[in-house]
This record gives C-alpha cells, sequence and structure tokens, in this order.
C-alpha cells in the first residue's frame, strides 16, 4: 500500500492529478467531498420534489380545480414520491454517513473510496435516467407504490386520453430505481465495512457515537431490503418490457405478489430513511442539553430492535387487500409491539433534555422539532395498527398525513437539524442563526398547517391520489389551508438556500470545535484535511470529545498515535504531522462507470439495443480499468511541504 | 432573552393548537359530511369506530403526555448563562424499564380488542337474512349483480336497512350471456377498492380472486362512497351511492329492476332504440332490447333511467346537455374513460336527441 511506485504501472487511463477545481470534484474520492455532493445533488432533488407537491396542493386548493390535467397529477404524484424517498431523503442520509462516519470513527476514508464515488455517481445518474423520462413523453404515473396490475394495463387501457405508451413510462420505473439500488447497496457494503473495521483504537462498539450505530443499522437494512424490491423491479421490466407473466392475471400472475414483495422492502425502507435522523437527534441533543444521551444502551439496542421488527410488518401496508384474519391479527400486533422500541427513544430523547442547560441554536430546534412531531407521526401510526380501524384509514389522507409526520416531521427535521449541526465542521462557517429560526419556526407551522389538516380530511373521507374532488365532503377548508401550509413550507425551504448560499460565501467563522461538543469529529479542524486527522485518536470512553474537554467522568490522557505513519513518527510531534499518510488517489473510472448505466437503461426503454451494449461495455470497460488502475505519483502534496 | 421567551411562547401556542386540531379530529360537528368515517350509520363502521373510540384517546393522552414533558423540559431546562453544567446523568434504568413496559401493556390493551373484532368481522353474515351482490370493479365504474335477484346495476347499489350486505367483490367474472353461453369478463382489470364509510370499512377488489365484505345500514338513505385504491386516470371519478330504504320499498325495487326494458311503442324514443342497437350494444347491456348480447364492458344500462348518476356517478342523468357531451366525447369528459366517442358522423344530432329520449324511457 506504501506509494513506493516511482514508476507507475500502466493502466487505462493514468490517475487524475488536480487536487483542487471542478475537476477534482469528479475524480475525488474523499469521502467528504462525496458527502458535500451527495447533499448538493439531494438538495437539488428535494427542491425539485417539492416544487411537484406545490403544483398538486394548488390543483387541491379548491373543489373541481383545474390546475393539473388527471394525467399530469399522476405522474406529480408519483415522482414526489420516488423522488422524496429514493433521491432526496435515502441521498441526504446518505450525504450525512459519507461526510460523517469516517470523521465519527477516527478514520482517514472509507473502506472502498473509488466504491465511494461510483455511488454517488451512479445515484445521480438513476436520477437523472428517472427524470429524462419527461424527455420521452411522460415520467412513472401509477403511484410510487406502483402496485400490479395497473402497472400493466396502464390508468388509460383504452388509450382514448393519453394515446402513449405507459409500458415505457414502467421501464423508466423499474430501471431508474433499480439504478438507484445499485447506489445504496454498494454504499451499504462499503459503509458497513468502514465502521466494522476501520474503528480508532479504544472505539469499541459501545462507545460508537449513536448517529454511527443507526447508520450501521441503516446499511445492513439497505443491504437486505434492496435486492428484494429489485427482483420485484426486474419482474415488471420483463412484465411490461418483455411479455413476462409475473403479475399479469390473464396469464396466470399474481398482482398480490407485488405488494409483498413491494412492501417487503418498503417497510424496512421507512426505517432507512428515519433512524439516520434519529442518530442525528441523539448526537445533538446531548451536545445541546450538555449532558450525555440519557440511556445509550436503550437508544442503541431500541434502534436495532427496530432494524429487525422492521422486517416483520411489511403487511400493515395491505390490511385491505384480504390476507384473512389471522394474518392481519398476526401483523395488527407485530406492527402494535414495534411502538415499543420507538416509544423509548423518545422518551430517551426527553429524559436528554430534562435536567440539561439546553441552548436553542438552529440544530437544537430541528432536532426538538423531530421529537414532537414525530411523536405524531408515531401515534397515528398506532392507530393504523388496529386492523379493523384501518379499514377506514387506509389510502386516505390520513395515511398521508401520517407518513408526512414520520417523513417529514421525522427525517426531514432531523436532517436539516444535522445540515445546521454539521455545516461548521464542513465548510468552517456557521449558518446564519437568524435565518435558520426563521427556518424552523416557517417549516414547523408551514409543516403543521400542512400535514396536520390532512389527519381531518382522510378521516372525513378523502381518498389519496384523487386529482379532484367534488365540494359538499367537508373537504374544501382544509385542503385549502393545507395548501397554504405547503407554501409555507416552500418559503421556509427557499430562506434555507438562501442562508446555505450565503453563509458558504461569507459565513460567520467557526472553529473545530464550536457547539462545545462530544464526538471526535470536533477534535479535526474544521474543515477537516483531507486526511482528517494528522494524528488518530485514541478513545477512551464514550463522548471522547467532551471529556478530554472537561475533568470528572473523562478517561486517561490520550496517547496520540499517527496512523498511516512510520513506527517513529509518533517522536517528532506536532510540526511534522500529515506526513506519510496515505490517501487514496482520486480516479476517472467511477465516474465514467455510472455514465454507462443510464446509457444502458435508455437503450432498454427506446430499443435501441446497440444503445444498451455501448452502456454496458462502459460499464464493462470501465470495471477492467477500475482493477487496472495505475497509482498515481508519489505523495505529491508531502513532497510540496518539503519543497 | 425576551426574543427567546417570545419563541417559548410561540411554541406554546403552536402545540396548543395542535392538540386541540387534533382533539377536534374526535367528535364535533362534522356528521353531515357524506364521507365521514367518523359518523357511522351501522353496526359494521360502529364495530370500527369504537376501536377508533379506544385508540384515539389514548394516542391524544400520550401526545399530550409526550409534548408536555418537551413543553417542560424547554421551558424548565434553558440555559440561562450561569455558567454551570448540568450533573452529566446517564440514564435511569428503573425509569427506562417503566417507559418500556408501560407502553407495551398499553398495547397490549389495545390489542385485545382488535383482534377480537378482525375475527368477529370476518364471519360472513348468515345465508338466509343478507342480501348477496357482486361486486366488479372496472376503469372507471362499479358493476353490481344481484346474484340471486337475476340483475345487473351499475355505480348505484339499493339495500333494505337493517338488513347486511353481504359484497362478494368478484375478480373473476364470467356472465351468461342472454343466448345461454357464458361470458368471459375481459381480464384487464385492475386493483380498486370499495368504501362506503359510513356503512363500512373497504376491500379491495383484486383481479383474478375473490373478497368479500359486508355493509349494513341502519337508516334510511343515501349513503356515498369511492374508489380508494389507485386504479388510473379516473380513480377519483368512480363513485359509489347505496340508497338505504325500507324492506318493501326494496322489494319493490328488486321487482323493477328484474323486469326487463320495454320497447318504447313509437316515437323518437324508438328510433333511439334502434340507434343504440346499432351503436351501443356492443359494450352495453339492456336487457329486453332486441339486439342485446349482454357485453357488460360498460355499464348495464336496462334501468338507466332509475339511477341519479352516470358515469361513474359523477354526472347527473336527468343532464341531457351532460348525457349529449358525455355520448359525442366520453375521454374529454372523464379522463381515461374507455367509451370511444361518438361524433356527429356516427350519430346525428337528431339522433343523439333519440337516443337519450330511449335512455330516459329506462325506468
Amino acid at each position: 500500500m506504501t506509494a513506493v511506485a516511482d514508476t507507475p504501472s500502466k493502466g487505462l487511463l493514468s490517475r487524475p492529478g488536480a487536487s483542487s477545481g471542478w475537476t477534482s470534484w469528479l475524480t475525488t474520492v474523499d469521502h467528504k467531498k462525496i458527502g458535500i455532493m451527495y447533499f448538493a445533488a439531494a438538495l437539488i432533488f428535494f427542491l425539485v420534489g417539492g416544487l411537484e407537491a406545490l403544483l398538486m396542493r394548488a390543483q387541491l386548493s379548491t373543489a373541481n380545480a383545474s390546475v393539473l390535467s388527471a394525467d399530469a397529477y399522476n405522474q406529480l404524484f408519483t415522482m414526489h414520491g420516488l423522488t422524496m424517498i429514493f433521491f432526496a431523503i435515502m441521498p441526504m442520509s446518505a450525504a450525512f454517513f459519507n461526510y460523517l462516519l469516517p470523521l465519527m470513527i477516527g478514520a482517514r476514508d472509507v473502506a472502498f473510496p473509488r466504491l465511494n464515488a461510483l455511488s454517488l455517481w451512479v445515484f445521480i445518474a438513476a436520477g437523472i435516467f428517472l427524470y429524462s423520462s419527461w424527455l420521452f413523453g411522460g415520467a412513472p404515473d401509477t403511484t410510487w407504490v406502483n402496485y400490479a396490475p395497473v402497472q400493466e394495463v396502464g390508468p388509460d387501457p383504452a388509450g382514448l386520453t393519453l394515446g402513449g405508451d405507459h409500458d415505457q413510462r414502467m421501464l423508466f420505473y423499474s430501471l431508474g430505481l433499480q439504478i438507484a439500488g445499485i447506489a445504496s447497496l454498494a454504499s451499504a457494503i462499503n459503509l458497513i465495512v468502514t465502521v466494522l473495521n476501520m474503528r480508532a483504537p479504544g472505539l469499541t462498539f459501545m462507545r460508537m457515537p449513536v448517529f454511527v450505530w443507526m447508520s450501521l443499522v441503516v446499511q445492513f437494512l439497505i443491504l437486505f431490503a434492496m435486492p428484494v424490491i429489485g427482483v420485484a423491479l426486474w419482474q415488471l421490466m420483463f412484465d411490461v418490457g418483455f411479455d413476462g407473466n409475473f403479475f399479469r392475471v390473464d396469464a396466470g400472475g399474481q398482482p398480490i405478489l407485488w405488494q409483498h414483495l413491494f412492501w417487503l422492502f418498503g417497510h424496512p425502507e421507512v426505517y432507512i430513511l428515519i433512524l439516520p435522523a434519529f442518530g442525528i437527534v441523539s448526537e445533538i441533543l446531548p451536545t445541546f442539553a450538555r449532558k450525555p444521551l440519557f440511556g445509550y444502551a436503550a437508544i442503541v439496542f431500541s434502534g436495532i430492535a427496530i432494524g429487525f421488527m422492521g422486517w416483520g410488518v411489511w403487511a400493515h401496508h395491505m390490511f385491505t387487500s384480504g390476507l384473512g384474519p389471522v394474518a392481519n391479527a398476526a401483523f395488527g400486533l407485530s406492527t402494535m409491539f414495534i411502538a415499543v422500541p420507538t416509544g423509548i427513544k423518545i422518551f430517551n430523547w426527553v429524559g436528554t433534555m430534562w435536567g440539561g442547560r439546553m441552548r436553542f441554536s438552529p440544530p437544537m430546534l430541528f432536532a426538538i422539532g423531530l421529537v414532537a412531531m414525530f411523536t405524531i407521526g408515531g401515534l397515528s401510526g398506532v392507530t393504523h395498527a388496529v386492523v379493523p380501524s384501518d379499514a377506514q384509514q387506509h389510502d386516505t389522507y390520513y395515511v398521508v398525513a401520517h407518513f408526512h409526520y414520520v417523513l417529514f416531521g421525522g427525517a426531514i427535521f432531523g436532517l436539516f437539524a444535522g445540515v445546521y449541526y454539521w455545516f461548521p465542521k464542513a465548510f468552517g462557517k456557521f449558518l446564519n442563526d437568524r435565518l435558520g429560526k426563521t427556518h424552523f419556526w416557517l417549516q414547523l407551522i408551514g409543516f403543521n398547517l400542512a400535514f396536520g389538516p390532512q389527519h381531518v380530511l382522510g378521516l372525513n373521507g378523502m381518498p389519496r391520489r384523487y386529482y379532484t374532488y367534488p365540494s359538499g365532503m367537508g373537504w374544501d377548508m382544509w385542503n385549502m389551508v393545507s395548501t397554504i401550509g405547503a407554501f409555507i413550507i416552500a418559503l421556509s425551504v427557499l430562506i434555507f438556500v438562501v442562508n446555505l448560499v450565503k453563509s458558504v460565501r461569507s459565513g460567520e467563522q467557526a472553529d473545530a470545535d464550536p457547539w462545545d461538543a462530544r464526538t471526535i469529529e470536533w477534535l479535526s479542524a474544521s474543515p477537516p484535511p483531507p486526511h482528517n486527522y494528522d494524528e488518530v485518536p485514541v478513545v477512551t470512553s464514550r463522548d471522547e470529545a467532551w471529556h478530554r474537554k472537561y475533568a470528572g467522568g473523562g478517561g486517561e490522557v490520550p496517547r496520540p498515535v499517527p496512523a498511516g505513519a512510520s513506527a517513529d513518527h509518533a517522536e517528532h510531534g506536532e510540526e511534522h504531522h500529515g506526513e506519510h499518510i496515505h490517501m487514496p488517489d482520486p480516479s476517472y473510472w467511477p465516474l465514467i462507470l455510472a455514465a454507462g448505466l443510464p446509457l444502458a437503461a435508455w437503450g432498454v426503454v427506446t430499443g435501441l439495443w446497440a444503445l444498451s451494449g455501448i452502456g454496458l461495455g462502459i460499464v464493462l470497460l470501465s470495471a477492467f480499468g477500475w482493477a487496472m488502475e495505475p497509482e498515481s505519483e508519489p505523495e505529491p502534496h508531502a513532497e510540496s511541504e518539503h519543497a | 432573552m425576551a426574543g427567546h421567551r417570545k419563541a417559548i411562547l410561540a411554541r406554546t401556542v403552536v402545540i396548543g393548537a395542535l392538540a386541540l386540531g387534533l382533539a377536534a379530529c374526535g367528535r364535533t360537528e362534522m356528521s353531515e359530511y357524506p364521507l365521514d368515517a367518523l359518523s357511522p350509520n351501522g353496526p359494521i363502521a360502529e364495530e370500527l369506530d369504537r376501536l377508533w373510540q379506544i385508540v384515539f384517546p389514548i394516542a391524544v393522552g400520550v401526545f399530550v403526555l409526550v409534548e408536555g414533558l418537551i413543553l417542560i423540559a424547554v421551558l424548565k431546562f434553558r440555559d440561562r448563562g450561569d455558567g454551570d453544567l448540568p450533573h452529566q446523568v446517564e440514564g435511569n434504568t428503573r425509569l427506562e424499564i417503566l417507559w418500556t413496559i408501560i407502553p407495551a401493556v398499553i398495547l397490549a390493551g389495545i390489542a385485545v380488542p382488535t383482534v377480537g373484532t378482525i375475527f368477529e368481522l370476518s364471519e360472513a353474515p348468515a345465508k338466509e337474512e343478507r342480501v348477496e351482490v357482486e361486486v366488479v370493479g372496472k376503469q372507471f365504474f362499479w358493476q353490481f349483480e344481484y346474484v340471486n335477484e337475476g340483475f345487473f346495476t351499475a355505480n348505484e347499489m339499493v339495500v333494505p336497512t337493517d338488513t347486511p350486505v353481504y359484497l362478494h367483490l368478484e375478480g373473476d367474472p364470467v356472465y351468461k350471456g342472454p343466448d345461454g353461453r357464458e361470458i368471459q369478463e375481459a381480464s384487464d382489470l385492475v386493483l380498486h377498492s370499495f368504501w362506503v364509510p359510513r356503512l363500512a370499512g373497504k376491500t379491495d377488489f383484486v383481479p383474478g380472486a375473490d373478497r368479500y365484505m359486508t355493509l349494513q345500514a341502519s337508516q334510511e338513505g343515501t349513503y356515498l362512497g369511492n374508489c380508494a385504491e389507485f386504479c388510473g386516470l379516473s380513480h377519483a371519478n368512480m363513485r359509489i351511492r347505496v340508497r338505504a330504504v325500507s324492506q318493501q320499498e326494496y322489494e319493490e325495487w328488486v321487482a323493477q329492476q328484474a323486469k326487463p326494458a320495454a320497447s318504447p311503442p313509437e316515437g323518437p324514443a324508438a328510433r333511439g332504440e334502434e340507434i343504440f342497437g346499432a351503436n351501443c350494444v356492443t359494450c352495453h347491456a339492456v336487457k329486453g332490447h332486441p339486439d342485446n348480447v349482454g357485453q357488460r364492458t360498460g355499464p348495464d344500462l336496462t334501468h338507466f333511467n332509475s339511477r341519479t348518476r352516470f358515469a361513474g356517478a359523477i354526472f347527473d342523468v336527468e343532464d341531457t346537455q351532460q348525457l349529449r357531451a358525455w355520448i359525442r366525447n366520453p375521454p374529454a369528459e372523464k379522463p381515461g374513460a374507455q367509451m370511444p366517442p361518438f361524433g356527429p358522423d356516427q350519430i346525428s344530432q337528431g339522433e343523439l336527441d333519440a337516443l337519450i329520449q330511449y335512455l330516459h324511457t329506462l325506468d
């Protein structure tokens, strides 16, 4: 591994050299740059998904509105769901995994840095591919859950309204998610290996920050959930592209099979979306309450318990599909009991706040916002577990309200908390405090106005996925309130974007540990150097950084060991830090390989098989080039330091 | 500091309003809403509501407890700038066991009536006292077949009060044509979900499979319903109307529906019957029409004029203007409608009026 090759072996392409400028971002394998790009891309998708939501809310603001056609509405709500889940929340969580996990465990990078870059580019390629469907005549339009057999039959079987090719839209759905799944799987394997193998000396499992724990649980969920949807997507591709018969009733297929496969993935997916936010909040609450997380072990084990139990509740999405009383009772019970570990977390968070000295900076506001809002989503979730009563709530706006309280009130609030919290670490500058607080209060108000009334709408009988509704059902006022709330959310997000742009340019300077925090990423500089730590910290306790600052309960005096350096190096002291740290080299291949996948998929969609061949050729060639890639010039930055 | 206090006040107001809002979901003056799941009007829907009545107050209680604790913590444990660090409490085993066990016990308490009700509701009502209706969901209307009485209707169902109506959601429908041969329904059916909130919860219609549900109305009146499972462009436009009437009125209705349509003696309506035969019978059944072949691609129109709505129960049957527009171009009136447009070259203006007159004779 040490860089001794003076004459690098020949590969297909030499290693890229730039370490700054925009090209360095395209070829980087630095987990921090990758994390920032994950965030930027996810934010763009989040804004697009939000725009789709605003259009839908405009259409639903009054009865019998004609802002959107039925077809446009169906495409928008389908794409809103797909975008927010697969291209906004998941990659935004991935941004935190990427940026933080190596820092939090005291590693220099992830285990497979090029694979990490590949995950990023494949995710972006998947998003571009899915959105390109609008250039080909239409986006997927039969809901994000895309039940069979309407996925095969189409929303307009006679073709008198659309006349278009619905199968093509389904190929975009199938292949787009399939490609996104590759990104998630690669990332999951990478991060599992990283967390299991690359922790700093002394960082035992029960000293790991809760965010690392929750991330680890999530990676295992992704690892097992993605293949399930992968199979279903593959079957869908055969059904709509190649006259397959997995879900076609007339050919002996089973439409309910799709639902089982989808939700066997889809329910763990809910925890994939929410657990990272739980981890973030578990870091922020102790920092701003200035006391340790209440019941660390309980929070960790309840997270693991959720990870396991999350596999046993999928059919609660199917209570009205006719599973029979025994299955309904079993899944009703398992759904109730998954509320127990979730409740444990909430009470422990309140316990963390209790008796603290809380500072209400924006990260803390959003973190408390999560605890308060997610509780509502959790409680409405328990009402769904009451199977007979769920027969009234299922597929109504009550469910829409429920999962937005979970995914927006939970995941999005948590992710925003994380952004405000770790932004100073990533950029060495604060996000503006006043704008941050304005963002929080507007978002909290807008969110509750948008989704609170949807509980009432659902109980008053308004079904989901309706592009229009008649007046006189008691739905008019609440729909208008909900639309107003949606636009308030949009305003709050706009303020966030302004804050982001302003603060990246000219935010208030932040030092290495601006929040008086507790975990070791705050021992590194802000922003951290490419190699993260000049000397990898030795961890002697949970909340290591805190114990180094405050005596009493802290551990022994840290014994710095420069990882990756020669053994005698420690004696040289502070001045020579950074030398002989071997960092992975940038590479062209992740980007090139990722570009091959959508090409192959466009080939399938258009029937231009040559294009598929080219795409797959690029993938294979890239894999070869990747394997044969030479090392770069030895240690150029160390050299320049001496010069 | 003043800013803090203001922020805290604002939070108090928001959370308080939220709590009230949630509490308001429980029971207010919403009962006049025709689709309100919280205003049950029959034993099945009341059974579901009973469970809601158990779980909703518990949820509100937990909500008030948690949000209250958050509120107290936020007000009480603010950093007042006095510089002291709080006690570094790492947990409390007794408390943690407590808030593991208490929720588990509460949930077990909810589970008992839940499971009991699941099994209770899965029982079919006794054969001799129930009305049986076979339901087929199509893109985009509902077809109802009164199996024992031997007739079809669409979108509107009439049921006797205080009698369980046993719905068979038939995903693999086969019918007898007028000549006795069997007609297999086109197999490109999709999922739907039959939902009349004030009478029962929803049950999915699954192509290729059988599903069953029971509904029952306690009072006379019209109960509205909707399709609740996404089924395509006009998912929002396939409504259900259940008219609950006295036993006697129900029997009269059945007797009328079971009759074939009578041919109009003469005049424009008779001309309309011919036009119907030339253009419509390939998709619509009208029992008693001389050219009827029993095709059920579209709704059975035998007693079209006895209904109040058409086209997935979104348009008024008496609205002649709307009927004209509909026949001229159904997909323009209702996205995704499978009925093709009939332009003036197929049906002239005069013929169209005659056809509509014929339809209005189908009582």
